[in-house]
């Protein structure tokens, strides 16, 4: 019988600041914090009296590694207030934007932040040593997903051409092509990632989660869909807020998620994968195939080859869209307000971003509602953390932390996000 | 073999802000390697476990001041660098974050937090230069990554940086890039904001916003009754003036005098 405390002050490799506690009485988990340290920024505090094309621009400096999904989540839930809907090539653009946002996010994340912790090295830079040639390819496939969005939107971090309506210009076919060469270098080394990931040894450790993504009919989700889960739930985006709800709980600065009556849920690569392996282009289910990793994958530990299966299909589906695109007559189209409630869920890299906004007729928001996925995977977080530190009391204090943060950084948590939506706007919600 | 403690050693630190910053050393894909050749990275918690303790050749300080913790946490962190340079809007201006400035964040904390007592922050965002002395300050929401190298690499080796303080304008000039508020009638905090990001709002046919924050000596009166000629109301001028670089004096000042 043993009493142990598991802390680490300062989570590393994640995006913003957490800090982790686990406390340990005779051999059972008394107590599991995953705390959320960031300040608090307000967004949804100060989004009220800006006007809704503001939006995409303003939350995208919520997330430094994700603005795309800010802006893809921000701009739907802006059109769909004003009965707006963008199809065709300019659809195809956002899609393809996304891309470049999941391949530069996996990439970060396989290599630089998550494989070191399988391999043993404290980051990627001392992995490099021994592993030049991985890292160096590394950072030329997360540069292609940076290039992509470089081309779409501007730049790599906050982009400045996506709109309410589509983008302010639109790229040429040619403009396009010139990406084809890097992109198949990218599905190729992708490819090679599956393998590479899948050739690491993972904890024997699973869960039976509640696994809840987007799914569309006719393609592996990426900007919208219902938002469905293995346990049954199967709803419409604007229902988010009657199937999940959010408590404040003391040690974090973000709320904890869950879906009513029931529990933790897990969002991001695993619950996509689970829920729309059927939907991925041949190439990766193949890729799956060829690893053994199966249509269903419990174990969160390999949601890291579950990261390099989706880049595949990133790839993929970037080249696929630059093939067919074919040049709009307008870089966006009018969205003019209207007074009414708009609701936008896209996948983040991360899991689905969930945005709802209130604007009046002159299209200034009245109220903003903004759940992104950490927060979202907040609890199954420390439940996980809980299960995998009752079974594995065995380890070395060292080894264990260690593998602690692992199962923090299976998520590939974006705390930064996370942490900047205390529900300010609640109370004034009129519905 | 170099020693490696020789090697001068860098550090990066984070206050309120998206991480973007910091991801920018990051998303130096070709010159990472080599930079970490040359230098030690001492503390970089979104790379690198490592933690080496200070002092520090030089530290990166990204975010802003908003809670009281980070408010005594940044002089703890000048006291081991050597230089410090702070990075971004939120570091350089106190960020998105300080539109809260403009309200009474108290009000808002206590009436609608379900727990407020969970919640511990200062009624303003403040920009670090507020509580510490800083030795460069390079803007940018996000920073522009060639401008980070060229810091990094300046104070390395004991010389000021080379970063422009002029507007926007002369980037589009020089790239030829067509301008969008003459000829398209398209507002544009171009003239008044620093250069830096390459001008590329102009080059993808919209109006600048500002990402950089003021240039030196801006004349901002005269572009907000630039605004109002062309048909922005009231409104829209104190939204233009107010986003990632709100207080900033100069933007502050002009806002302000717009509010009813």
């Amino acid at each position: 019988m043993k009493n142990r405390t598991i802390e680490v002050d300062y989570l590393a490799r994640v995006e913003g600041e957490g800090r982790l506690l686990v406390k340990v009485r005779k051999d059972k988990v008394t107590e599991v914090q995953f705390n959320i340290i960031e300040p608090p920024r307000f967004f949804e505090a100060f989004l009220q009296g800006r006007k809704y094309t503001e939006a995409p621009d303003i939350t995208a400096r919520i997330c430094g590694i994700c603005p795309i999904a800010y802006q893809m989540s921000s701009s739907q839930a802006m059109e769909q207030a004003c009965g707006v809907r963008v199809e065709g090539a300019l659809r195809q653009l956002r899609r393809l934007i996304y891309c470049g946002e999941w391949i530069e996010s996996h990439a970060l994340h396989i290599y630089l932040l998550h494989a070191p912790d399988f391999l043993g090295y404290e980051d990627a830079l001392l992995m490099a040593r021994d592993h030049p040639a991985a890292v160096e390819k590394a950072l030329k496939l997360k540069k292609i997903g940076n290039e992509l969005m470089i081309l779409l939107g501007g730049r790599e971090i906050h982009p400045i051409n996506t709109r309410v309506g589509g983008f302010y210009k639109t790229p040429t076919k040619q403009e396009l092509e010139a990406m084809i060469p890097s992109l198949q270098w990218a599905l190729d080394f992708s490819l090679e990632t599956v393998k590479f990931t899948a050739g690491l040894s993972f904890p024997d450790f699973e869960r039976d989660y509640e696994l809840v993504s987007l799914r569309h009919p006719d393609e592996y989700p990426i900007t919208e869909g219902r938002i469905v889960s293995n346990k049954g739930i199967d709803v419409d985006v604007s229902d988010f807020l009657n199937v999940f709800e959010e408590e404040h709980v003391p040690h974090s600065t973000s709320l904890h998620a869950r879906v009513k009556e029931r529990g933790d849920y897990l969002t991001g690569p695993l619950a996509r994968y689970n829920n729309n392996y059927h939907q991925l282009p041949e190439i990766a289910r193949q890729a799956a195939e060829e690893v053994k990793l199966g249509e269903k994958c419990l174990n969160p530990f390999k949601g890291i080859i579950v990261r390099a299966v989706e880049t595949v299909f990133a790839c993929h589906e970037a080249l696929r869209i630059i093939e067919s695109y074919q040049e709009p007559s307008h870089a966006y189209i009018e969205v003019p307000p209207r007074e009414g409630v708009g609701h936008g869920c896209t996948e983040a890299p991360r899991g689905i971003l969930y945005h709802r906004y209130q604007i009046d007729s002159n299209g200034l928001i009245k109220n903003a509602r903004i759940i992104p996925p950490t927060s979202q995977n907040q609890k199954a977080i420390e439940v996980d953390l809980r299960a995998f530190v009752e079974k594995n009391l065995h380890l070395t204090q060292e080894k264990l932390t260690w593998q602690c943060e692992q199962v923090i950084r299976n998520y590939d948590p974006c705390i930064s996000c996370s942490c900047h939506f205390l529900n300010l706007t609640v109370m004034h919600e009129d519905a | 073999m170099v020693v490696s403690h020789k090697k001068p050693k860098l550090a990066v630190w984070k206050f309120a802000s998206c991480d973007g910053c910091q991801l920018s050393l990051l998303d130096c894909e070709d010159a990472l390697l080599a930079v970490a050749e040359n230098i030690t990275i001492a503390n970089f918690p979104e790379a690198s476990r490592a933690v080496i303790r200070g002092p520090y050749d030089l530290s990166l300080v990204e975010g802003s001041i908003t809670t009281s913790h980070d408010a005594e946490r940044i002089h703890a962190i000048r006291r081991s660098s050597k230089f410090l340079i702070t990075i971004g809007a939120c570091a350089t201006a106190g960020g998105i974050q300080a539109l809260r400035n403009f309200k009474d964040v108290k009000d808002f904390v206590t009436t609608v937090y379900a727990h407020p007592e969970y919640i511990s922050t200062l009624g303003k965002s403040t920009p670090i230069a507020d509580h510490i002395s800083v030795d460069f300050e390079l803007r940018g929401c996000p920073i522009n990554k060639n401008q980070l190298v060229e810091v990094i690499t300046a104070f390395l080796n004991g010389r000021r940086p080379s970063v422009p303080a002029y507007s926007v304008c002369l980037e589009c000039k020089r790239q030829g890039t067509v301008c969008v508020m003459v000829s398209h009638g398209q507002n544009c905090m171009g003239p008044v904001t620093q250069a830096g990001c390459g001008a590329i709002c102009p080059a993808f046919a919209r109006g600048c916003f500002a990402c950089f924050g003021p240039k030196e000596t801006p004349n901002t009166a005269s572009l907000a009754s630039w605004f109002e000629q062309m048909g922005a109301s009231k409104d829209d001028i104190v939204r233009a003036f107010r986003s990632f670089n709100a207080t900033a004096e100069s933007f502050r000042k002009q806002s302000e005098l717009y509010e009813k």
